[in-house]
Protein backbone atom coordinates (compact mmCIF):
# COMPACT_ATOMS: atom_id res chain seq x y z
CA UNK A 1 0.00 0.00 0.00
CA UNK A 2 1.48 3.34 -1.02
CA UNK A 3 1.45 6.36 1.29
CA UNK A 4 -1.27 7.99 -0.76
CA UNK A 5 -3.42 4.85 -0.58
CA UNK A 6 -2.87 4.79 3.16
CA UNK A 7 -4.00 8.45 3.41
CA UNK A 8 -7.07 7.62 1.37
CA UNK A 9 -7.91 4.61 3.49
CA UNK A 10 -7.45 6.72 6.65
CA UNK A 11 -9.54 9.61 5.44
CA UNK A 12 -12.44 7.49 4.18
CA UNK A 13 -12.55 4.94 6.98
CA UNK A 14 -15.81 4.80 8.91
CA UNK A 15 -14.73 6.52 12.17
CA UNK A 16 -13.09 9.31 10.20
CA UNK A 17 -16.22 9.78 8.19
CA UNK A 18 -18.14 10.27 11.42
CA UNK A 19 -15.53 12.69 12.77
CA UNK A 20 -15.61 14.82 9.64
CA UNK A 21 -19.38 14.83 9.57
CA UNK A 22 -19.44 16.24 13.09
CA UNK A 23 -19.53 20.04 12.94
CA UNK A 24 -17.63 20.43 16.21
CA UNK A 25 -15.00 17.67 16.18
CA UNK A 26 -12.44 19.42 13.98
CA UNK A 27 -12.83 22.88 15.63
CA UNK A 28 -12.44 21.42 19.12
CA UNK A 29 -9.38 19.34 18.22
CA UNK A 30 -7.88 22.36 16.41
CA UNK A 31 -8.44 24.47 19.54
CA UNK A 32 -6.64 21.94 21.76
CA UNK A 33 -3.88 21.85 19.12
CA UNK A 34 -3.50 25.64 19.58
CA UNK A 35 -3.29 25.24 23.36
CA UNK A 36 -0.48 22.77 22.76
CA UNK A 37 1.24 25.44 20.66
CA UNK A 38 1.14 27.80 23.65
CA UNK A 39 2.57 25.15 25.98
CA UNK A 40 5.42 24.25 23.62
CA UNK A 41 6.03 27.96 22.97
CA UNK A 42 6.38 28.66 26.68
CA UNK A 43 8.64 25.68 27.39
CA UNK A 44 10.89 26.43 24.40
CA UNK A 45 11.08 30.18 25.03
CA UNK A 46 12.04 29.88 28.70
CA UNK A 47 15.13 27.84 27.77
CA UNK A 48 16.04 29.51 24.47
CA UNK A 49 15.61 33.08 25.76
CA UNK A 50 17.79 32.12 28.70
CA UNK A 51 20.42 30.65 26.35
CA UNK A 52 20.33 33.93 24.43
CA UNK A 53 20.74 35.86 27.68
CA UNK A 54 17.37 37.57 27.25
CA UNK A 55 15.42 36.16 30.19
CA UNK A 56 16.14 34.82 33.69
CA UNK A 57 19.84 35.67 33.27
CA UNK A 58 20.78 34.97 36.88
CA UNK A 59 19.45 31.41 36.86
CA UNK A 60 21.61 28.48 35.73
CA UNK A 61 20.39 27.15 32.37
CA UNK A 62 20.45 23.52 33.51
CA UNK A 63 17.78 23.97 36.19
CA UNK A 64 15.44 25.80 33.83
CA UNK A 65 16.02 23.29 31.04
CA UNK A 66 15.35 20.41 33.39
CA UNK A 67 12.00 21.95 34.44
CA UNK A 68 10.98 23.01 30.96
CA UNK A 69 11.71 19.59 29.48
CA UNK A 70 8.75 18.04 31.26
CA UNK A 71 6.37 20.71 29.96
CA UNK A 72 7.81 20.50 26.47
CA UNK A 73 7.14 16.77 26.49
CA UNK A 74 3.55 17.30 27.67
CA UNK A 75 3.05 19.94 25.01
CA UNK A 76 4.38 17.56 22.37
CA UNK A 77 2.03 14.78 23.50
CA UNK A 78 -0.93 17.18 23.14
CA UNK A 79 0.31 18.45 19.78
CA UNK A 80 1.06 15.07 18.22
CA UNK A 81 -2.17 13.46 19.43
CA UNK A 82 -4.39 16.29 18.20
CA UNK A 83 -2.19 16.73 15.10
CA UNK A 84 -2.71 13.10 14.06
CA UNK A 85 -6.49 13.51 14.48
CA UNK A 86 -6.45 16.70 12.37
CA UNK A 87 -4.32 14.95 9.76
CA UNK A 88 -6.67 11.99 9.58
CA UNK A 89 -9.64 14.24 8.85
CA UNK A 90 -8.10 15.53 5.63
CA UNK A 91 -5.17 13.18 5.01
CA UNK A 92 -5.19 13.38 1.21
CA UNK A 93 -5.29 17.20 1.25
CA UNK A 94 -2.14 17.33 3.40
CA UNK A 95 -0.46 14.61 1.35
CA UNK A 96 -0.39 16.97 -1.62
CA UNK A 97 0.79 20.04 0.29
CA UNK A 98 4.57 20.60 0.11
CA UNK A 99 4.37 22.67 3.30
CA UNK A 100 2.97 19.73 5.21
CA UNK A 101 6.10 17.72 4.41
CA UNK A 102 8.31 20.72 5.22
CA UNK A 103 6.56 20.91 8.58
CA UNK A 104 7.05 17.19 9.27
CA UNK A 105 10.73 17.37 8.29
CA UNK A 106 11.26 20.42 10.55
CA UNK A 107 9.39 18.68 13.37
CA UNK A 108 11.58 15.58 13.19
CA UNK A 109 14.69 17.76 12.88
CA UNK A 110 13.80 19.86 15.92
CA UNK A 111 12.96 16.85 18.07
CA UNK A 112 16.28 15.18 17.18
CA UNK A 113 18.13 18.48 17.69
CA UNK A 114 16.42 19.16 21.05
CA UNK A 115 17.16 15.67 22.35
CA UNK A 116 20.82 15.78 21.31
CA UNK A 117 22.77 19.01 20.80
CA UNK A 118 20.29 21.36 22.47
CA UNK A 119 19.90 19.15 25.51
CA UNK A 120 23.64 18.68 25.95
CA UNK A 121 24.25 22.44 25.83
CA UNK A 122 21.26 23.33 28.02
CA UNK A 123 22.03 20.80 30.73
CA UNK A 124 25.78 21.55 30.83
CA UNK A 125 27.23 23.77 33.55
CA UNK A 126 27.08 27.40 32.46
CA UNK A 127 30.86 27.84 32.47
CA UNK A 128 31.42 24.75 30.27
CA UNK A 129 29.72 26.19 27.19
CA UNK A 130 30.85 29.25 25.25
CA UNK A 131 28.21 32.00 24.90
CA UNK A 132 28.43 31.84 21.12
CA UNK A 133 27.67 28.12 21.09
CA UNK A 134 24.80 28.62 23.52
CA UNK A 135 23.30 31.37 21.36
CA UNK A 136 23.70 29.43 18.13
CA UNK A 137 21.93 26.42 19.61
CA UNK A 138 19.07 28.63 20.84
CA UNK A 139 18.69 30.32 17.44
CA UNK A 140 18.66 26.99 15.57
CA UNK A 141 16.05 25.66 17.99
CA UNK A 142 13.84 28.76 17.63
CA UNK A 143 14.22 28.74 13.84
CA UNK A 144 13.18 25.08 13.57
CA UNK A 145 10.20 25.50 15.91
CA UNK A 146 9.11 28.59 13.97
CA UNK A 147 9.28 26.59 10.73
CA UNK A 148 7.04 23.94 12.28
CA UNK A 149 4.56 26.60 13.46
CA UNK A 150 4.51 28.56 10.19
CA UNK A 151 4.06 25.30 8.27
CA UNK A 152 1.18 24.42 10.57
CA UNK A 153 -0.58 27.72 9.98
CA UNK A 154 0.14 27.61 6.26
CA UNK A 155 -1.41 24.18 5.65
CA UNK A 156 -4.61 25.38 7.31
CA UNK A 157 -5.12 28.22 4.85
CA UNK A 158 -7.88 27.84 2.27
CA UNK B 1 -23.76 57.16 16.77
CA UNK B 2 -24.30 53.53 17.66
CA UNK B 3 -21.40 51.08 17.67
CA UNK B 4 -22.86 49.27 14.68
CA UNK B 5 -23.02 52.49 12.64
CA UNK B 6 -19.47 53.30 13.67
CA UNK B 7 -18.23 49.89 12.50
CA UNK B 8 -20.22 50.16 9.28
CA UNK B 9 -18.45 53.43 8.58
CA UNK B 10 -15.09 51.91 9.57
CA UNK B 11 -15.65 48.95 7.25
CA UNK B 12 -16.34 51.31 4.35
CA UNK B 13 -13.03 53.14 4.68
CA UNK B 14 -10.74 52.37 1.77
CA UNK B 15 -7.96 50.81 3.88
CA UNK B 16 -10.42 48.44 5.52
CA UNK B 17 -11.72 47.32 2.13
CA UNK B 18 -8.16 46.98 0.82
CA UNK B 19 -7.11 44.85 3.79
CA UNK B 20 -10.25 42.74 3.53
CA UNK B 21 -9.71 42.09 -0.16
CA UNK B 22 -5.95 41.60 -0.04
CA UNK B 23 -5.49 37.88 0.12
CA UNK B 24 -1.87 37.75 1.22
CA UNK B 25 -1.55 40.71 3.60
CA UNK B 26 -4.63 39.56 5.47
CA UNK B 27 -3.35 35.98 5.74
CA UNK B 28 0.08 37.26 6.83
CA UNK B 29 -1.49 39.32 9.62
CA UNK B 30 -3.58 36.31 10.62
CA UNK B 31 -0.49 34.10 10.69
CA UNK B 32 1.42 36.56 12.89
CA UNK B 33 -1.62 36.82 15.20
CA UNK B 34 -1.91 33.05 15.60
CA UNK B 35 1.80 32.30 15.94
CA UNK B 36 2.44 35.08 18.48
CA UNK B 37 0.15 33.06 20.69
CA UNK B 38 3.19 30.92 21.45
CA UNK B 39 5.02 33.98 22.86
CA UNK B 40 2.13 35.71 24.62
CA UNK B 41 0.26 32.72 26.03
CA UNK B 42 3.43 30.63 26.20
CA UNK B 43 5.26 32.95 28.61
CA UNK B 44 2.07 33.83 30.53
CA UNK B 45 1.49 30.10 30.97
CA UNK B 46 4.98 29.57 32.39
CA UNK B 47 4.40 32.41 34.90
CA UNK B 48 1.05 30.85 35.86
CA UNK B 49 2.62 27.42 36.28
CA UNK B 50 5.20 28.99 38.61
CA UNK B 51 2.38 30.62 40.62
CA UNK B 52 0.82 27.16 40.87
CA UNK B 53 4.14 25.65 42.01
CA UNK B 54 4.30 23.36 38.96
CA UNK B 55 7.57 24.51 37.40
CA UNK B 56 10.81 26.39 38.18
CA UNK B 57 10.05 25.91 41.88
CA UNK B 58 13.66 26.68 42.83
CA UNK B 59 13.46 30.09 41.11
CA UNK B 60 11.95 32.94 43.18
CA UNK B 61 8.48 33.89 41.90
CA UNK B 62 9.50 37.54 41.58
CA UNK B 63 12.31 36.56 39.19
CA UNK B 64 10.04 34.48 36.99
CA UNK B 65 7.54 37.35 36.90
CA UNK B 66 9.96 40.22 36.28
CA UNK B 67 12.11 38.34 33.76
CA UNK B 68 9.35 36.73 31.72
CA UNK B 69 6.67 39.43 31.90
CA UNK B 70 8.41 41.74 29.37
CA UNK B 71 8.08 38.92 26.82
CA UNK B 72 4.44 38.41 27.71
CA UNK B 73 3.89 42.14 27.26
CA UNK B 74 5.75 42.23 23.94
CA UNK B 75 3.69 39.27 22.73
CA UNK B 76 0.51 40.96 23.91
CA UNK B 77 1.39 44.13 22.03
CA UNK B 78 1.80 42.15 18.78
CA UNK B 79 -1.48 40.35 19.51
CA UNK B 80 -3.34 43.64 20.00
CA UNK B 81 -1.89 45.30 16.90
CA UNK B 82 -2.52 42.32 14.60
CA UNK B 83 -5.88 41.69 16.29
CA UNK B 84 -6.92 45.30 15.69
CA UNK B 85 -5.97 44.92 12.01
CA UNK B 86 -8.02 41.72 11.72
CA UNK B 87 -10.94 43.58 13.30
CA UNK B 88 -10.41 46.56 11.01
CA UNK B 89 -10.55 44.29 7.94
CA UNK B 90 -14.17 43.34 8.71
CA UNK B 91 -15.53 45.42 11.61
CA UNK B 92 -19.21 44.56 11.25
CA UNK B 93 -18.61 40.83 10.84
CA UNK B 94 -16.40 40.79 13.95
CA UNK B 95 -18.82 42.93 15.94
CA UNK B 96 -21.67 40.57 15.09
CA UNK B 97 -19.63 37.46 15.81
CA UNK B 98 -20.81 35.91 19.08
CA UNK B 99 -17.40 34.32 19.71
CA UNK B 100 -15.68 37.67 19.21
CA UNK B 101 -17.86 39.18 21.93
CA UNK B 102 -17.16 36.20 24.13
CA UNK B 103 -13.43 36.56 23.49
CA UNK B 104 -13.44 40.29 24.36
CA UNK B 105 -15.35 39.51 27.57
CA UNK B 106 -12.82 36.84 28.57
CA UNK B 107 -10.00 39.27 27.68
CA UNK B 108 -11.50 41.94 29.94
CA UNK B 109 -11.79 39.38 32.76
CA UNK B 110 -8.16 38.38 32.22
CA UNK B 111 -7.19 42.06 32.47
CA UNK B 112 -9.01 42.34 35.80
CA UNK B 113 -7.20 39.20 36.96
CA UNK B 114 -3.80 40.68 36.00
CA UNK B 115 -4.73 43.93 37.75
CA UNK B 116 -5.75 41.99 40.86
CA UNK B 117 -2.42 40.17 40.76
CA UNK B 118 -0.26 43.26 40.27
CA UNK B 119 -1.90 45.61 42.73
CA UNK B 120 -3.03 43.20 45.36
CA UNK B 121 -1.61 39.67 45.51
CA UNK B 122 1.87 40.43 44.12
CA UNK B 123 2.46 43.32 46.55
CA UNK B 124 3.23 40.85 49.31
CA UNK B 125 5.45 38.66 47.13
CA UNK B 126 8.22 38.98 49.74
CA UNK B 127 6.27 36.68 52.07
CA UNK B 128 6.11 33.77 49.57
CA UNK B 129 8.74 34.60 46.95
CA UNK B 130 10.82 31.52 47.72
CA UNK B 131 7.93 29.10 48.33
CA UNK B 132 7.99 26.12 46.00
CA UNK B 133 4.20 26.19 46.15
CA UNK B 134 2.85 29.70 46.84
CA UNK B 135 -0.19 30.31 49.11
CA UNK B 136 -3.70 29.48 48.02
CA UNK B 137 -4.76 32.97 46.88
CA UNK B 138 -1.70 33.17 44.61
CA UNK B 139 -2.49 29.77 43.12
CA UNK B 140 -6.08 30.90 42.55
CA UNK B 141 -4.87 33.82 40.42
CA UNK B 142 -2.62 31.49 38.41
CA UNK B 143 -5.38 28.94 37.87
CA UNK B 144 -7.91 31.62 36.89
CA UNK B 145 -5.42 33.04 34.42
CA UNK B 146 -4.97 29.61 32.80
CA UNK B 147 -8.72 29.12 32.49
CA UNK B 148 -9.21 32.58 30.97
CA UNK B 149 -6.37 32.08 28.49
CA UNK B 150 -7.92 28.77 27.43
CA UNK B 151 -11.29 30.51 26.94
CA UNK B 152 -9.68 33.29 24.89
CA UNK B 153 -7.96 30.74 22.62
CA UNK B 154 -11.17 28.72 22.25
CA UNK B 155 -13.33 31.75 21.46
CA UNK B 156 -10.72 33.05 19.01
CA UNK B 157 -10.59 29.73 17.15
CA UNK B 158 -14.39 29.39 17.11
CA UNK B 159 -14.82 32.83 15.50
CA UNK B 160 -14.08 31.16 12.16
CA UNK B 161 -17.07 28.83 12.56
CA UNK B 162 -19.85 31.33 13.32
CA UNK B 163 -21.20 31.32 9.76
CA UNK B 164 -20.72 27.58 9.40
CA UNK B 165 -22.68 26.83 12.57
CA UNK B 166 -25.27 29.60 12.68
CA UNK B 167 -25.15 31.12 9.20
Amino acid sequence: MSLLEFCRWLQYSAPLHTMRESPIFFPIVATIHLMGLALIGGAVLVVDLRLLGLALQNQPVAGLAHDAERWLFRGLVVMVTTGILLFMCFATKYYYLTFFWVKMAALIAVIVFTRSVHRRVALAKDEDVSPIRRKTVALVSMFLWTTVAVGGRYIGFP
Amino acid sequence: MSLLRLFEWLGDTSWSVALHESRYVFLLVLMIHVLTLSVFVGTALMIDLRLLGKTMTHVPVSQVVTRLMPWTEAGFLVMVVTGALLFYAAPVARYENIFFRFKMTALAMAAVNVWLFRFNVYRRVGEWDLDAVPPRRVRMVGALSLVLLALIITAGRMMAYQDYWFG
